[in-house]
């Protein structure tokens, strides 16, 4: 039976209820929410309440007076135990009262002693001692962290510390904690040995946007309403950007646009979409999976051998000459004007229907929807959104580029109903000094530590052991190298701090990694971590971040930290302080002095350290008056009483993103290559299937905080696997079988999902999961700059047991609507 | 066919106007025997005892439309054609959900083929073979299902709830 929670009536928010401004934690839309306090002692009633509406009747669909019991948590305010409601926001133009699965969850998802969710959540600093963690003080954690690391670091010799720390917005980062970690690893040290929380590197998922100078979050979400097509390439709003897809692509539709969507599998999106425009005025391109090139190529040059430019914007705003940026191990295409590109990546119709499996009709009506004029002779906008498919695809710099010459070629950047933006994973929130020290390409980090490279690990909130590629290997060296740690340890145990810290130096000289954990949960690479330090999210602190179309918010903090948890700033600064003690008793004066300046008391000053600094007119009261429609980045202003913001970027044709004086927008010369990351080509021709991947509704990211919810692991116990469902019968599979999906690399676990529109021999399997990690089959190939290519891989697949009483329980129809 | 669309008038009309509103609907909606409203503060909710119908009534993967705790609350009774988990009378296959999707509170219609219910809102799907799952979509929760009693004449009533019915902070009706 399907979980249910068996609540039938909740408590009533009472009319004078705190309110506060909460956005969504999870996703890049970053939906508008409000959270409601009240003391657990009260409640309203059916005609008194904080509507004012009459709650004795039967409320209409849409209504503003119903919450689900998701939506419902009791958490500590202030030490006390209060009742907490946090439902979206009718009045907040990104969502407009929408809720997604995701985010209608925050309240069941924050940690609650009362009602028992989220006992996950780490309370207080672990340390290993005596063969497991035990729990002790941050004095005590901190002390041993900054020991140990004053042992691998010195003035300008930081290379065998390594970092892994998040750079996104929302959850627990933000603009507070980017900017903590930050001024620690980039200003107080240079750290070089770094990487983000979703690539093995420090560097850019974009580099080709940005050398062409175009920022990757330029629009704004209204431009979908008011285009003529939306252009969709290796995304799936649907499900991962839902209520920019339900409040603004779905009003677009309605309001005449067409679509067009390229992905090699057809995704909830394309049926969506189907639904609201009617089948004939969407058109899915299942192109060949890592083709992208090869498409937006033919395109490019059909769209400019018919003449349906922008020759004004051409000639105004993009780079006049021939080539102004030479490839080179920097640059993986050369970059220059619209002639030059025209003839670098020049594609007939023929060359690109073989390419990418797509018919010459199929690539005519494309560019006819995206760049046709009108019967008029007006010009046709069209806005474009692309994701994780190329990002994480074939040939990251070329598919990107490629793509946003088709936007500069039809002058569809920095116009009304144009953009070509990323959608986005994670909201955006960063503010950090300089990186350039980390050079370009980046290194990496992932390979260094396999191959012996570090002494000293930070970590912040990344879990490699989920979501790094080359997964089996990495986990293999890993727990090797943190064991050796944990074992000179434990063979000292009873031992003083300074012949322990002689121990753990002995044991990383000898090849050990000693690793320190910053995580709200104990997470999976978190098992191999000597010291955990607990973290707070979004709504247990104050936190600004900027959503896809740069919309900067505040969320304010409405709960309690779980136990002695602190915001990641905080933690920042506290193992600054404890290293600037520890190298001052150690009479290392000068290095020590690096790391002052983080007497802060709270989020709000690592904020006025950092942010603020860079953007004078931003404080948390201004932007707290700005609400949950907050204020588009940049910040120009203050103006009767409210922030100036920037509607869409580019409106005045001038692009500077790339650094270039004369603001010149560049194109990028890259021809179609085939597969550009080592070792896929060679995968595919040895396995069977591909194993497409990627996000799902359901679940948020690596599924931290879902792995704890009850009403996501009922649905899927284990990470499922889309097979179609002939390849389901050849192997003897039937639905929700458990499966091993094997390949040169390691396996991995999934349960089987019938899927019928899945192509022959391509499947699609969920990402990140605790219980079945995909990661573990990709091969550590990677794209110029060191981007991933997870997209490819290629693996088998064979039965490992009937359906377990958990995977039996499910449903196994169709993810496509019937109306 | 797309008659269920979200534009379908019927189908808005239903939300404002109540079950006895709806038009074209199956013609056996029933009403409940009483009151519906909690008379005694007490720790769990008292639902009504409603019969919903007759075994003699159903037909196979026909749902009948009904009204449940109180008549402002769509609902259907289905009879599967073959057992589920928690299915009522003598063949384990009789069950009964509201129609009111959780996420946004839109009417939701039966699709015969594969046993599901689908909204026109933002096109979640829950599935009525597996106590209401949601198969895809943005409820936070699965379907409200109601318990079912089927007595020595074959009448089917409904006793309770396994979830909060969209629209209303008690699934009986109070104040």
């Amino acid at each position: 039976m399907a979980y249910k929670r068996n609540i039938d009536r909740l408590p009533i928010i009472p009319a004078g209820a705190k309110e506060h401004n909460v956005t969504c934690h999870y996703c890049i839309v970053g939906c508008g929410y409000k959270a409601y306090t009240w003391p657990l002692k009260k409640q309203g009633t059916t005609d008194s309440n904080w509507m004012g509406e009459d709650l004795s009747k039967q409320q209409g669909a849409e209504t503003e007076a119903w919450y689900a019991p998701s939506m419902y948590n009791v958490v500590k305010q202030n030490g006390a135990d209060v009742h907490l409601v946090i439902k979206p926001d009718v009045n907040c133009q990104v969502n407009s009262g929408l809720g997604s699965i995701r985010g209608a969850r925050m309240a069941e998802n924050r940690r609650s002693d009362v009602t028992g969710s989220q006992k996950q959540r780490l309370t207080d600093p672990m340390v290993w001692r005596y063969g497991t963690w035990q729990p002790t003080s941050w004095d005590d954690a901190l002390d041993l962290v900054a020991r140990v690391t004053a042992r691998v670091i010195d003035k300008d010799n930081e290379n065998d510390l390594y970092v892994s720390m998040f750079d996104h917005g929302g959850s627990a980062g933000g603009y507070e904690n980017t900017w903590g970690t930050g001024k620690l690893y980039f200003e107080s040290m240079k750290v070089k040995h770094c990487r983000i929380h979703n690539r093995p590197a420090y560097m850019s998922e974009v580099h080709s946007s940005r050398d062409m100078g175009v920022d990757e979050l330029n629009y704004n979400y209204a431009d979908y309403e008011v285009t003529d097509t939306i252009f969709l390439v290796g995304t799936n709003p649907m499900e991962c950007q839902t209520n920019l897809f339900l409040n603004h692509m779905v009003k677009g539709m309605q309001n005449g646009a067409k679509v067009v969507i390229s992905d090699p599998r057809r995704t909830v999106t394309v049926d969506s979409c189907e639904q609201v425009a009617g089948a004939e005025n969407v058109l899915h391109l299942p192109i060949t999976t890592g083709s992208d090139v090869a498409l937006h190529n033919t395109l490019f040059t059909y769209i400019a051998d018919q003449g349906w430019v922008d020759a004004d914007f051409i000639a105004k705003s993009t780079f006049q000459g021939d080539v102004a940026v030479a490839a080179d191990s920097a640059y993986p295409a050369s970059l220059g004007s619209f002639e030059a590109a025209r003839v670098a990546c020049k594609m007939s119709l023929a060359d690109g229907a073989a390419a990418t499996g797509l018919t010459e009709a199929q690539l005519i009506q494309a560019a006819e929807w995206i760049a046709k004029p009108k019967e008029d002779g007006s010009r046709r906008k069209c806005v474009t959104g692309y994701e994780k498919g190329i990002i994480w695809g074939n040939d990251n710099y070329r598919a990107i580029g490629s793509l946003l010459n088709i936007g500069l070629a039809t002058g569809n950047v920095g116009r009304e109903g144009g953009g070509v933006c990323r959608l986005g994973g994670h909201q955006e929130g960063y503010y950090r000094p300089s990186d350039a020290h980390v050079g370009r390409p980046a290194p990496y980090i992932d390979q260094l530590i396999i191959a012996g490279g570090g002494k000293v690990h930070h970590i912040w909130a990344n879990d490699h052991f989920k979501t790094t590629l080359n997964a089996s290997e990495f986990k293999r060296v890993y727990n090797r190298r943190s064991n050796m740690v944990k074992e000179a340890m434990d063979a000292r145990a009873g031992a003083t701090r300074e012949e322990m810290v002689d121990a753990i130096v002995g044991a990383i000289n000898a090849g050990g990694l000693f690793v320190v954990d910053v995580d709200i949960i104990h997470s999976q690479i978190g098992q191999a971590a000597h010291v955990i330090l607990p973290a707070v999210e979004s709504g247990e602190m104050n936190l600004t971040s900027m959503n896809g179309e740069r919309r900067l918010r505040l969320t304010e903090k409405y709960m309690d930290a779980p136990g002695s948890a602190k915001p990641d700033c905080m933690i920042a600064a506290g193992i600054a302080q404890a290293l600037e003690r520890v190298l001052r008793e150690e009479g290392r004066t000068e290095y020590a002095d690096q790391f002052k300046g983080y007497d802060w008391a709270s989020e709000e000053d690592s904020f006025m350290d950092g942010y603020n600094k860079g953007n004078p007119e931003v404080t948390y009261e201004r932007l707290r008056a700005m609400g949950n429609d907050g204020v588009l980045e940049p910040v120009t202003g203050f103006a009767d009483g409210k922030l100036v913001g920037t509607n869409r970027l580019y409106e005045d044709g001038v692009f500077k993103r790339h650094g270039r004086e004369d603001g010149k927008a560049l194109f990028c010369m890259g021809e179609w290559r085939g597969w550009q990351a080592a070792g896929k080509a060679q995968q595919q021709a040895n396995h069977r299937f591909l194993i497409n991947n990627g996000r799902a509704n359901m679940n948020w990211q690596n599924w931290f905080l879902d792995q704890g919810n009850e009403f996501v692991m009922d649905r899927f116990p284990v990470p499922f696997i889309q097979i179609n469902p002939d390849d389901m019968a050849d192997l003897g599979i039937k639905a929700g079988d458990m499966v091993e999906v094997h390949n040169d690399m390691g396996a991995t676990q999934a349960l089987a999902y019938p899927e019928p529109t899945a192509k022959r021999n391509e499947t699609f399997m969920v990402f990140g999961a605790p219980n079945g990690a995909q990661g573990n089959i990709v091969n550590p190939g990677v794209n110029e700059l060191i981007l991933p290519d997870y997209k490819h891989t290629w693996a088998n697949i064979r039965k490992i047991s009937d359906a377990t009483p958990a995977s039996a329980a499910v449903s196994y129809k169709s993810w496509e609507v019937e109306l | 066919m797309k008659c269920n669309r979200l534009v379908d008038v019927g189908r808005r009309q239903f939300l404002r106007g109540g079950v006895l509103g709806v038009a074209g609907a199956a013609a056996a909606t029933v009403m409940p025997a009483g009151q519906a409203q909690a008379q005694t503060a007490r720790a769990m909710l008292d639902y009504p005892s409603t019969k919903l119908a007759n075994l003699a009534d159903l037909k196979v993967n026909e749902p009948m439309d009904i009204g449940y705790p109180d008549a402002e609350s769509p609902g259907i009774l289905l009879k599967l054609g073959t057992a589920v988990e928690g299915g009522a009378g003598p063949d384990g296959d009789i069950v009964a959900y509201t129609v009111l999707c959780p996420h946004k509170g839109f009417y939701m219609s039966y699709h015969a083929a594969d046993k599901t219910l689908n909204c026109p809102g933002h096109f979640s799907r829950f599935d009525c073979e597996k106590g209401g799952q949601q198969v895809w979509g943005h409820a936070t929760q699965n379907l409200p299902q109601f318990a079912l009693r089927v007595d020595d004449k074959g009448d089917i009533y409904a006793e309770g709830a396994d979830e909060l019915i969209y629209g209303r902070l008690s699934n009986v009706l109070q104040g």
